[in-house]
Protein backbone atom coordinates (compact mmCIF):
# COMPACT_ATOMS: atom_id res chain seq x y z
CA UNK A 1 0.00 0.00 0.00
CA UNK A 2 2.88 2.52 1.11
CA UNK A 3 4.94 1.12 -1.91
CA UNK A 4 1.84 2.30 -3.97
CA UNK A 5 1.63 5.66 -2.73
CA UNK A 6 5.36 6.56 -3.34
CA UNK A 7 5.13 5.10 -6.62
CA UNK A 8 2.44 7.42 -7.98
CA UNK A 9 3.96 9.98 -5.99
CA UNK A 10 7.36 10.23 -7.63
CA UNK A 11 5.99 9.24 -11.12
CA UNK A 12 3.32 12.42 -10.57
CA UNK A 13 6.04 15.02 -9.34
CA UNK A 14 9.22 13.70 -12.19
CA UNK A 15 8.17 10.94 -14.04
CA UNK A 16 5.43 11.70 -15.66
CA UNK A 17 5.60 16.09 -14.55
CA UNK A 18 2.12 17.16 -15.56
CA UNK A 19 4.00 20.59 -17.47
CA UNK A 20 7.05 19.13 -18.52
CA UNK A 21 6.57 16.01 -19.69
CA UNK A 22 2.61 15.55 -19.87
CA UNK A 23 2.53 19.69 -21.81
CA UNK A 24 -0.90 20.29 -19.01
CA UNK A 25 -1.20 23.62 -17.73
CA UNK A 26 0.89 25.63 -19.42
CA UNK A 27 -0.69 28.71 -19.30
CA UNK A 28 0.01 29.63 -16.00
CA UNK A 29 3.42 28.12 -16.02
CA UNK A 30 4.21 30.57 -18.74
CA UNK A 31 2.66 33.45 -17.41
CA UNK A 32 3.08 33.94 -13.84
CA UNK A 33 6.71 32.78 -14.41
CA UNK A 34 8.70 35.93 -14.35
CA UNK A 35 9.45 36.13 -10.54
CA UNK A 36 10.29 32.71 -7.83
CA UNK A 37 8.14 34.16 -4.86
CA UNK A 38 4.82 34.65 -7.53
CA UNK A 39 5.57 31.17 -9.15
CA UNK A 40 5.61 29.69 -5.47
CA UNK A 41 2.45 31.81 -4.38
CA UNK A 42 0.60 30.15 -7.84
CA UNK A 43 1.95 26.61 -7.01
CA UNK A 44 0.71 26.82 -3.93
CA UNK A 45 -2.90 27.97 -4.73
CA UNK A 46 -2.90 25.10 -7.58
CA UNK A 47 -1.72 22.59 -4.96
CA UNK A 48 -4.52 23.11 -3.03
CA UNK A 49 -7.18 23.17 -5.65
CA UNK A 50 -5.58 20.08 -7.15
CA UNK A 51 -5.60 18.55 -3.98
CA UNK A 52 -9.13 19.36 -3.33
CA UNK A 53 -10.24 19.15 -6.37
CA UNK A 54 -9.26 15.38 -6.83
CA UNK A 55 -10.66 14.07 -3.63
CA UNK A 56 -14.12 15.91 -4.48
CA UNK A 57 -14.75 14.75 -8.03
CA UNK A 58 -13.63 11.14 -7.08
CA UNK A 59 -16.78 10.97 -4.67
CA UNK A 60 -18.70 12.75 -6.90
CA UNK A 61 -17.87 10.23 -9.21
CA UNK A 62 -18.30 7.14 -6.71
CA UNK A 63 -21.49 8.35 -4.77
CA UNK A 64 -23.79 10.45 -7.52
CA UNK A 65 -22.41 9.46 -10.98
CA UNK A 66 -21.75 5.86 -10.55
CA UNK A 67 -25.06 4.72 -8.50
CA UNK A 68 -27.49 6.65 -10.56
CA UNK A 69 -26.13 5.36 -14.12
CA UNK A 70 -24.67 8.76 -14.89
CA UNK A 71 -21.47 8.75 -16.16
CA UNK A 72 -21.36 10.44 -19.35
CA UNK A 73 -22.00 13.58 -16.84
CA UNK A 74 -18.62 13.55 -15.97
CA UNK A 75 -17.21 16.24 -17.79
CA UNK A 76 -19.53 18.78 -16.49
CA UNK A 77 -19.96 17.76 -13.17
CA UNK A 78 -16.00 17.60 -12.88
CA UNK A 79 -16.08 21.28 -14.22
CA UNK A 80 -18.67 22.60 -11.90
CA UNK A 81 -16.94 21.51 -8.69
CA UNK A 82 -13.37 22.70 -10.08
CA UNK A 83 -14.89 26.25 -10.87
CA UNK A 84 -16.37 26.26 -7.65
CA UNK A 85 -13.52 25.44 -5.88
CA UNK A 86 -11.27 28.31 -7.85
CA UNK A 87 -14.10 30.82 -6.37
CA UNK A 88 -13.04 29.40 -2.83
CA UNK A 89 -9.91 29.83 -3.47
CA UNK A 90 -10.08 33.35 -4.65
CA UNK A 91 -12.05 34.55 -1.63
CA UNK A 92 -10.16 33.04 0.66
CA UNK A 93 -6.65 34.51 -1.39
CA UNK A 94 -8.49 38.11 -1.21
CA UNK A 95 -8.50 38.01 2.21
CA UNK A 96 -5.56 36.21 3.41
CA UNK A 97 -2.84 37.40 1.11
CA UNK A 98 -4.07 40.44 -1.03
CA UNK A 99 -0.54 40.73 -2.02
CA UNK A 100 -0.58 37.42 -3.55
CA UNK A 101 -3.85 37.95 -4.90
CA UNK A 102 -2.84 41.09 -7.05
CA UNK A 103 0.01 39.17 -8.33
CA UNK A 104 -1.51 36.47 -9.28
CA UNK A 105 -4.29 38.69 -10.79
CA UNK A 106 -5.62 37.11 -14.12
CA UNK A 107 -4.26 33.71 -13.52
CA UNK A 108 -6.20 32.69 -10.22
CA UNK A 109 -9.46 32.51 -12.27
CA UNK A 110 -7.51 30.57 -14.90
CA UNK A 111 -6.90 27.58 -12.98
CA UNK A 112 -10.32 27.14 -13.42
CA UNK A 113 -9.44 26.37 -17.23
CA UNK A 114 -6.01 24.55 -16.11
CA UNK A 115 -6.38 21.43 -18.41
CA UNK A 116 -4.19 19.84 -15.62
CA UNK A 117 -6.60 20.11 -12.64
CA UNK A 118 -9.24 18.43 -15.04
CA UNK A 119 -7.00 16.13 -16.42
CA UNK A 120 -5.74 14.92 -13.23
CA UNK A 121 -9.58 14.41 -12.30
CA UNK A 122 -10.30 12.71 -15.23
CA UNK A 123 -6.85 10.38 -15.25
CA UNK A 124 -7.82 9.04 -11.71
CA UNK A 125 -10.86 7.57 -12.69
CA UNK A 126 -9.35 6.32 -15.95
CA UNK A 127 -6.68 4.44 -14.11
CA UNK A 128 -9.50 3.45 -11.13
CA UNK A 129 -7.30 4.53 -8.23
CA UNK A 130 -9.13 4.40 -5.01
CA UNK A 131 -9.79 7.48 -2.82
CA UNK A 132 -6.04 7.64 -1.27
CA UNK A 133 -4.50 7.45 -4.43
CA UNK A 134 -6.16 9.62 -6.21
CA UNK A 135 -5.62 12.36 -3.49
CA UNK A 136 -1.94 11.05 -3.49
CA UNK A 137 -2.35 11.59 -7.23
CA UNK A 138 -3.54 14.70 -7.22
CA UNK A 139 -1.11 16.52 -5.02
CA UNK A 140 1.75 15.23 -6.58
CA UNK A 141 1.01 16.54 -9.68
CA UNK A 142 0.50 19.60 -8.28
CA UNK A 143 3.93 19.45 -6.48
CA UNK A 144 5.66 17.95 -9.61
CA UNK A 145 3.64 21.35 -11.36
CA UNK A 146 5.63 23.72 -8.55
CA UNK A 147 8.95 22.19 -8.70
CA UNK A 148 8.14 22.93 -12.55
CA UNK A 149 7.28 26.53 -12.29
CA UNK A 150 9.39 27.42 -9.82
CA UNK A 151 12.45 26.39 -11.48
CA UNK A 152 11.25 28.43 -14.74
CA UNK A 153 10.72 30.89 -12.71
CA UNK A 154 14.56 30.82 -11.23
CA UNK A 155 16.28 30.66 -14.43
CA UNK A 156 14.01 32.90 -16.14
CA UNK A 157 14.97 35.81 -13.37
CA UNK A 158 18.56 34.87 -14.48
CA UNK A 159 17.80 35.22 -17.74
CA UNK A 160 16.86 39.05 -17.33
CA UNK A 161 20.03 40.20 -16.58
CA UNK A 162 22.11 38.46 -20.02
CA UNK A 163 22.32 39.95 -23.17
CA UNK A 164 19.64 38.27 -25.60
CA UNK A 165 19.26 39.24 -28.82
CA UNK A 166 16.27 41.51 -29.35
CA UNK A 167 14.15 39.55 -31.64
CA UNK A 168 14.35 36.40 -28.83
CA UNK A 169 13.84 39.13 -25.93
CA UNK A 170 10.76 37.86 -23.10
CA UNK A 171 9.03 35.50 -24.75
CA UNK A 172 10.49 33.24 -27.62
CA UNK A 173 13.38 32.66 -25.08
CA UNK A 174 10.99 31.87 -22.59
CA UNK A 175 9.61 29.26 -24.76
CA UNK A 176 13.35 27.70 -26.03
CA UNK A 177 13.97 27.38 -21.88
CA UNK A 178 10.65 25.24 -21.03
CA UNK A 179 11.54 23.51 -24.07
CA UNK A 180 15.39 22.73 -22.71
CA UNK A 181 13.90 21.86 -19.03
CA UNK A 182 11.40 19.69 -20.92
CA UNK A 183 14.31 17.53 -22.74
CA UNK A 184 15.98 17.64 -19.06
CA UNK A 185 13.32 16.10 -17.42
CA UNK A 186 13.19 12.98 -20.29
CA UNK A 187 15.91 12.04 -18.28
CA UNK A 188 13.61 10.34 -15.69
CA UNK A 189 11.87 8.16 -18.29
CA UNK A 190 14.06 5.31 -17.67
CA UNK A 191 13.12 5.38 -13.52
CA UNK A 192 12.48 2.18 -13.09
CA UNK A 193 9.81 2.05 -10.31
CA UNK B 1 -37.56 7.02 -19.13
CA UNK B 2 -38.77 9.51 -16.38
CA UNK B 3 -35.83 8.96 -14.19
CA UNK B 4 -33.54 8.89 -16.69
CA UNK B 5 -34.20 12.49 -17.24
CA UNK B 6 -34.32 13.30 -13.30
CA UNK B 7 -31.67 11.38 -12.26
CA UNK B 8 -29.17 14.04 -14.18
CA UNK B 9 -31.41 17.14 -13.53
CA UNK B 10 -31.77 16.23 -9.72
CA UNK B 11 -27.72 15.61 -9.05
CA UNK B 12 -26.59 18.72 -11.12
CA UNK B 13 -29.30 20.72 -10.07
CA UNK B 14 -28.59 19.68 -6.59
CA UNK B 15 -24.35 20.00 -7.06
CA UNK B 16 -25.19 23.58 -8.66
CA UNK B 17 -27.60 24.46 -5.35
CA UNK B 18 -25.35 23.12 -2.80
CA UNK B 19 -21.99 24.90 -4.25
CA UNK B 20 -23.73 27.85 -4.78
CA UNK B 21 -25.02 27.89 -1.35
CA UNK B 22 -21.27 27.40 0.24
CA UNK B 23 -19.96 30.28 -2.34
CA UNK B 24 -22.93 32.77 -0.96
CA UNK B 25 -21.68 31.76 2.71
CA UNK B 26 -18.33 32.37 1.90
CA UNK B 27 -18.47 35.67 -0.16
CA UNK B 28 -20.37 36.77 3.43
CA UNK B 29 -17.49 35.36 5.94
CA UNK B 30 -14.64 36.13 3.76
CA UNK B 31 -15.59 39.78 2.63
CA UNK B 32 -13.04 42.73 1.97
CA UNK B 33 -13.97 46.23 3.18
CA UNK B 34 -13.27 48.37 0.51
CA UNK B 35 -13.32 52.39 1.61
CA UNK B 36 -15.07 54.16 -1.04
CA UNK B 37 -12.18 56.77 -1.03
CA UNK B 38 -10.06 54.33 -1.80
CA UNK B 39 -10.91 54.11 -5.69
CA UNK B 40 -11.51 57.82 -5.83
CA UNK B 41 -7.81 58.70 -4.68
CA UNK B 42 -6.70 55.58 -7.14
CA UNK B 43 -8.31 57.20 -10.00
CA UNK B 44 -6.48 60.46 -9.13
CA UNK B 45 -3.36 59.18 -8.88
CA UNK B 46 -1.20 59.20 -11.89
CA UNK B 47 -0.93 55.15 -12.19
CA UNK B 48 2.44 54.69 -12.84
CA UNK B 49 2.89 52.32 -10.23
CA UNK B 50 6.25 53.47 -10.19
CA UNK B 51 6.95 53.02 -6.25
CA UNK B 52 8.43 56.57 -6.04
CA UNK B 53 5.79 57.07 -2.38
CA UNK B 54 7.78 54.22 -0.96
CA UNK B 55 4.14 52.57 -1.32
CA UNK B 56 3.83 49.16 -2.94
CA UNK B 57 1.93 50.71 -6.46
CA UNK B 58 -0.48 53.28 -6.65
CA UNK B 59 -3.45 51.47 -4.82
CA UNK B 60 -0.52 51.03 -1.94
CA UNK B 61 -0.42 54.63 -1.55
CA UNK B 62 -4.32 55.31 -2.15
CA UNK B 63 -4.93 52.70 1.06
CA UNK B 64 -2.32 54.59 3.15
CA UNK B 65 -3.52 57.45 1.95
CA UNK B 66 -6.80 56.91 3.06
CA UNK B 67 -5.79 55.64 6.20
CA UNK B 68 -4.23 58.31 7.30
CA UNK B 69 -0.06 56.79 7.34
CA UNK B 70 0.87 59.01 3.83
CA UNK B 71 0.17 62.24 3.26
CA UNK B 72 -1.54 63.68 0.20
CA UNK B 73 1.23 64.99 -1.56
CA UNK B 74 3.01 61.81 -0.84
CA UNK B 75 3.14 61.27 -5.10
CA UNK B 76 5.78 63.13 -6.38
CA UNK B 77 4.94 62.12 -9.96
CA UNK B 78 1.24 63.28 -9.57
CA UNK B 79 2.44 66.73 -8.42
CA UNK B 80 0.98 69.78 -6.53
CA UNK B 81 -2.02 69.10 -8.95
CA UNK B 82 -2.60 66.14 -7.75
CA UNK B 83 -2.01 66.34 -4.59
CA UNK B 84 -4.78 68.97 -4.24
CA UNK B 85 -7.17 66.24 -5.57
CA UNK B 86 -6.58 64.47 -3.31
CA UNK B 87 -7.10 66.70 -0.61
CA UNK B 88 -10.59 67.55 -2.38
CA UNK B 89 -11.51 63.56 -1.43
CA UNK B 90 -9.92 63.96 1.95
CA UNK B 91 -11.09 67.20 2.88
CA UNK B 92 -7.81 68.30 3.94
CA UNK B 93 -5.93 71.51 3.30
CA UNK B 94 -2.00 70.83 1.25
CA UNK B 95 1.01 72.83 1.03
CA UNK B 96 3.45 73.78 -2.11
CA UNK B 97 5.94 71.36 -2.95
CA UNK B 98 8.84 72.55 -5.02
CA UNK B 99 9.46 70.31 -7.96
CA UNK B 100 12.47 68.41 -8.35
CA UNK B 101 14.20 66.38 -10.95
CA UNK B 102 17.11 63.81 -10.93
CA UNK B 103 20.76 64.42 -11.79
CA UNK B 104 23.51 62.05 -13.19
CA UNK B 105 26.41 63.54 -10.99
CA UNK B 106 28.97 62.33 -13.41
CA UNK B 107 30.83 63.85 -16.64
CA UNK B 108 33.22 60.56 -17.55
CA UNK B 109 31.87 60.10 -20.94
CA UNK B 110 34.28 57.77 -23.29
CA UNK B 111 36.15 60.60 -24.75
CA UNK B 112 36.60 62.60 -21.19
CA UNK B 113 37.26 59.18 -18.95
CA UNK B 114 39.96 56.31 -19.22
CA UNK B 115 38.98 52.92 -18.38
CA UNK B 116 40.98 50.83 -16.70
CA UNK B 117 39.87 47.46 -18.07
CA UNK B 118 37.62 46.20 -20.55
CA UNK B 119 34.35 44.92 -19.05
CA UNK B 120 32.74 41.70 -20.53
CA UNK B 121 29.62 40.95 -18.52
CA UNK B 122 26.79 41.57 -17.29
CA UNK B 123 25.00 44.59 -18.61
CA UNK B 124 24.26 46.01 -15.84
CA UNK B 125 25.59 48.53 -13.27
CA UNK B 126 25.62 46.51 -10.28
CA UNK B 127 27.35 43.91 -11.54
CA UNK B 128 30.02 45.58 -12.88
CA UNK B 129 30.41 48.18 -10.16
CA UNK B 130 31.10 44.91 -7.93
CA UNK B 131 34.42 44.71 -9.92
CA UNK B 132 36.74 46.99 -8.28
CA UNK B 133 33.88 50.07 -9.13
CA UNK B 134 33.26 49.64 -12.65
CA UNK B 135 35.63 49.44 -15.83
CA UNK B 136 36.14 53.01 -15.45
CA UNK B 137 39.52 54.70 -13.69
CA UNK B 138 37.18 56.50 -11.21
CA UNK B 139 35.97 54.35 -9.30
CA UNK B 140 33.01 57.27 -8.48
CA UNK B 141 31.92 56.93 -11.94
CA UNK B 142 29.19 56.26 -14.12
CA UNK B 143 29.44 52.94 -15.45
CA UNK B 144 27.25 53.30 -18.31
CA UNK B 145 25.45 49.97 -18.41
CA UNK B 146 21.82 51.12 -18.08
CA UNK B 147 20.41 50.01 -14.67
CA UNK B 148 18.61 53.17 -14.28
CA UNK B 149 17.30 53.19 -17.80
CA UNK B 150 15.51 49.67 -16.97
CA UNK B 151 14.10 51.00 -13.70
CA UNK B 152 13.00 54.37 -15.17
CA UNK B 153 9.22 54.33 -16.20
CA UNK B 154 9.29 57.20 -17.95
CA UNK B 155 11.62 57.10 -20.30
CA UNK B 156 13.71 60.18 -18.68
CA UNK B 157 17.23 58.27 -19.13
CA UNK B 158 19.54 57.72 -22.02
CA UNK B 159 23.09 56.17 -22.53
CA UNK B 160 24.87 59.00 -24.37
CA UNK B 161 28.59 58.76 -25.01
CA UNK B 162 28.88 55.86 -21.97
CA UNK B 163 27.02 57.82 -19.51
CA UNK B 164 23.56 58.33 -18.35
CA UNK B 165 22.34 61.31 -19.06
CA UNK B 166 18.40 62.35 -17.35
CA UNK B 167 16.22 64.28 -19.50
CA UNK B 168 14.68 67.36 -17.49
CA UNK B 169 11.62 67.44 -19.04
CA UNK B 170 10.20 63.97 -18.70
CA UNK B 171 11.73 63.67 -15.18
CA UNK B 172 9.17 63.09 -12.61
CA UNK B 173 11.29 62.68 -9.50
CA UNK B 174 9.87 59.55 -8.47
CA UNK B 175 13.44 58.36 -7.42
CA UNK B 176 13.54 54.94 -8.47
CA UNK B 177 16.97 55.76 -10.72
CA UNK B 178 18.51 57.50 -7.31
CA UNK B 179 17.64 53.43 -6.00
CA UNK B 180 18.92 51.82 -8.34
CA UNK B 181 22.20 53.49 -8.86
CA UNK B 182 25.08 51.14 -6.90
CA UNK B 183 27.28 54.15 -7.23
CA UNK B 184 24.69 56.44 -5.75
CA UNK B 185 25.48 59.31 -8.25
CA UNK B 186 22.45 59.48 -9.19
CA UNK B 187 20.47 63.30 -6.81
CA UNK B 188 17.19 64.80 -6.69
CA UNK B 189 17.74 68.34 -7.30
CA UNK B 190 15.15 70.93 -7.92
CA UNK B 191 14.23 71.60 -10.49
CA UNK B 192 14.49 75.57 -10.73
CA UNK B 193 18.00 74.83 -9.67
CA UNK B 194 20.13 75.35 -13.05
CA UNK B 195 23.60 75.39 -11.44
CA UNK B 196 25.12 71.94 -10.13
CA UNK B 197 28.12 69.84 -10.03
CA UNK B 198 28.34 67.42 -12.58
CA UNK B 199 31.17 65.44 -10.62
CA UNK B 200 31.32 62.79 -7.18
CA UNK B 201 34.98 62.07 -7.03
CA UNK B 202 36.46 62.67 -4.11
CA UNK B 203 40.03 61.67 -5.24
CA UNK B 204 43.01 64.24 -5.01
CA UNK B 205 42.92 66.66 -8.02
CA UNK B 206 46.52 65.20 -9.38
CA UNK B 207 44.60 61.52 -9.22
CA UNK B 208 41.67 62.96 -10.84
CA UNK B 209 43.26 64.93 -13.86
CA UNK B 210 45.42 61.87 -14.77
CA UNK B 211 41.82 59.61 -15.44
CA UNK B 212 39.71 62.34 -16.64
CA UNK B 213 39.86 64.91 -18.40
CA UNK B 214 37.02 67.12 -17.05
CA UNK B 215 36.30 65.81 -13.19
CA UNK B 216 36.42 68.33 -10.36
CA UNK B 217 39.96 68.69 -9.26
CA UNK B 218 39.11 70.35 -5.60
CA UNK B 219 41.11 73.72 -6.99
CA UNK B 220 38.62 75.94 -4.99
CA UNK B 221 38.30 78.64 -7.27
CA UNK B 222 34.66 78.23 -7.78
CA UNK B 223 34.56 78.47 -3.59
CA UNK B 224 36.39 81.62 -3.97
CA UNK B 225 34.41 83.15 -6.65
CA UNK B 226 31.14 82.63 -4.83
CA UNK B 227 29.63 85.31 -3.07
CA UNK B 228 26.82 83.94 -1.32
CA UNK B 229 28.75 81.14 0.50
CA UNK B 230 26.57 78.48 -1.53
CA UNK B 231 29.70 76.24 -3.29
CA UNK B 232 32.41 74.43 -0.95
CA UNK B 233 35.15 71.82 -1.30
CA UNK B 234 34.06 69.12 0.82
CA UNK B 235 36.49 65.65 0.38
CA UNK B 236 38.24 67.26 -3.07
CA UNK B 237 35.00 67.91 -4.88
CA UNK B 238 32.95 71.31 -5.52
CA UNK B 239 29.76 70.74 -3.56
CA UNK B 240 26.82 73.42 -3.53
CA UNK B 241 24.42 74.36 -1.01
CA UNK B 242 21.01 74.46 -3.10
CA UNK B 243 19.46 76.53 -0.17
CA UNK B 244 21.89 79.33 -0.86
CA UNK B 245 22.78 78.72 -4.41
CA UNK B 246 20.67 81.88 -6.36
CA UNK B 247 21.87 80.51 -10.07
CA UNK B 248 24.46 83.61 -10.76
CA UNK B 249 26.88 80.89 -12.17
CA UNK B 250 29.79 82.68 -11.24
CA UNK B 251 31.28 79.41 -10.10
CA UNK B 252 30.20 78.02 -13.94
CA UNK B 253 32.37 80.81 -15.80
CA UNK B 254 35.17 80.55 -13.14
CA UNK B 255 35.58 76.28 -13.51
CA UNK B 256 38.83 75.49 -15.02
CA UNK B 257 37.75 72.29 -15.65
CA UNK B 258 33.92 73.43 -16.38
CA UNK B 259 32.37 70.38 -14.63
CA UNK B 260 29.86 72.85 -12.80
CA UNK B 261 26.83 72.47 -15.27
CA UNK B 262 24.64 76.20 -15.32
CA UNK B 263 23.50 79.10 -17.38
CA UNK B 264 26.41 80.76 -19.08
CA UNK B 265 24.11 83.07 -20.81
CA UNK B 266 22.58 85.33 -17.90
CA UNK B 267 20.18 88.23 -18.31
CA UNK B 268 21.08 91.60 -16.93
CA UNK B 269 18.98 93.43 -14.32
CA UNK B 270 17.50 97.37 -15.71
CA UNK B 271 15.92 99.52 -13.48
CA UNK B 272 12.95 101.45 -14.57
CA UNK B 273 13.63 104.79 -13.64
CA UNK B 274 10.27 106.09 -13.24
CA UNK B 275 9.28 104.01 -10.88
CA UNK B 276 13.10 104.25 -8.82
CA UNK B 277 12.47 106.06 -5.06
CA UNK B 278 16.20 105.57 -4.78
CA UNK B 279 15.95 103.71 -1.15
CA UNK B 280 19.44 102.31 -2.05
CA UNK B 281 18.68 98.85 -0.62
CA UNK B 282 19.40 97.28 -4.09
CA UNK B 283 22.78 98.60 -3.77
CA UNK B 284 23.56 97.52 -0.44
CA UNK B 285 21.69 94.58 -1.83
CA UNK B 286 24.63 94.00 -4.55
CA UNK B 287 27.56 91.57 -4.11
CA UNK B 288 29.12 92.66 -7.31
CA UNK B 289 28.96 96.75 -7.21
CA UNK B 290 26.81 96.17 -10.50
CA UNK B 291 24.05 99.50 -9.04
CA UNK B 292 25.37 102.96 -8.82
CA UNK B 293 23.29 106.15 -7.09
CA UNK B 294 23.27 107.79 -4.30
CA UNK B 295 20.01 108.37 -1.48
CA UNK B 296 17.08 110.08 -3.10
CA UNK B 297 18.63 109.66 -6.99
CA UNK B 298 17.75 107.55 -9.41
CA UNK B 299 19.64 103.80 -9.51
CA UNK B 300 21.33 102.59 -12.35
CA UNK B 301 22.72 99.44 -13.13
CA UNK B 302 26.45 98.96 -14.42
CA UNK B 303 25.81 96.19 -17.21
CA UNK B 304 29.45 95.29 -17.44
CA UNK B 305 29.12 94.18 -13.89
CA UNK B 306 25.70 92.82 -13.71
CA UNK B 307 25.93 89.06 -13.54
CA UNK B 308 22.28 88.05 -13.54
CA UNK B 309 22.07 86.84 -10.24
CA UNK B 310 18.30 88.31 -9.75
CA UNK B 311 19.03 89.29 -6.26
CA UNK B 312 17.83 92.91 -6.42
CA UNK B 313 14.94 92.22 -8.28
CA UNK B 314 13.81 90.33 -5.07
CA UNK B 315 14.97 92.99 -2.42
CA UNK B 316 13.14 95.82 -4.46
CA UNK B 317 10.21 97.32 -2.42
CA UNK B 318 8.64 99.10 -5.65
CA UNK B 319 9.18 96.13 -7.84
CA UNK B 320 11.03 98.44 -10.62
CA UNK B 321 13.99 96.62 -11.45
CA UNK B 322 13.39 93.71 -14.14
CA UNK B 323 15.76 91.24 -16.18
CA UNK B 324 16.47 92.04 -19.73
Amino acid sequence: MLREIIVIALSAILVENFVLVKFLGICPFLGVSKKTETALGMGMAVTFVMAMASAITWLVQEFILVPFHIEYLQTIAFILVIAALVQFVEMVLQKISPGLYQALGIYLPLITTNCAVLGVALLNIQREYNFINSLVFGTCAALGFTLAIVLFAGVRERLEMSDIPKPLQDFPIALITAALLSIAFLGFQGLKL
Amino acid sequence: MIDQILAPVISLGGMGLAFGALLAYASKKFAVEVDERIPAVIDVLPGANCGGCGYPGCSGLAAAIVEGKAPVNACPVGGSACAAAIAGIMGVTTEETERMVARVLCYGTKDNAREKYEYYGISDCTAAAKLGGGSKSCAYGCTGLGTCVKVCKFGAIKIENGIAVIDPEKCTACGQCVGACPKKIIELIPASQSTWVKCKSRDKGGDVKNYCSVGCIGCKICEKACKFDAVHVIDNVAVIDYEKCVNCSQCVIKCPKKIIQGKLETKKARINEKLCVGCTICKKQCKFEAIEGDLKIKHKVIEDNCVGCEQCVLKCPKNCIEMV
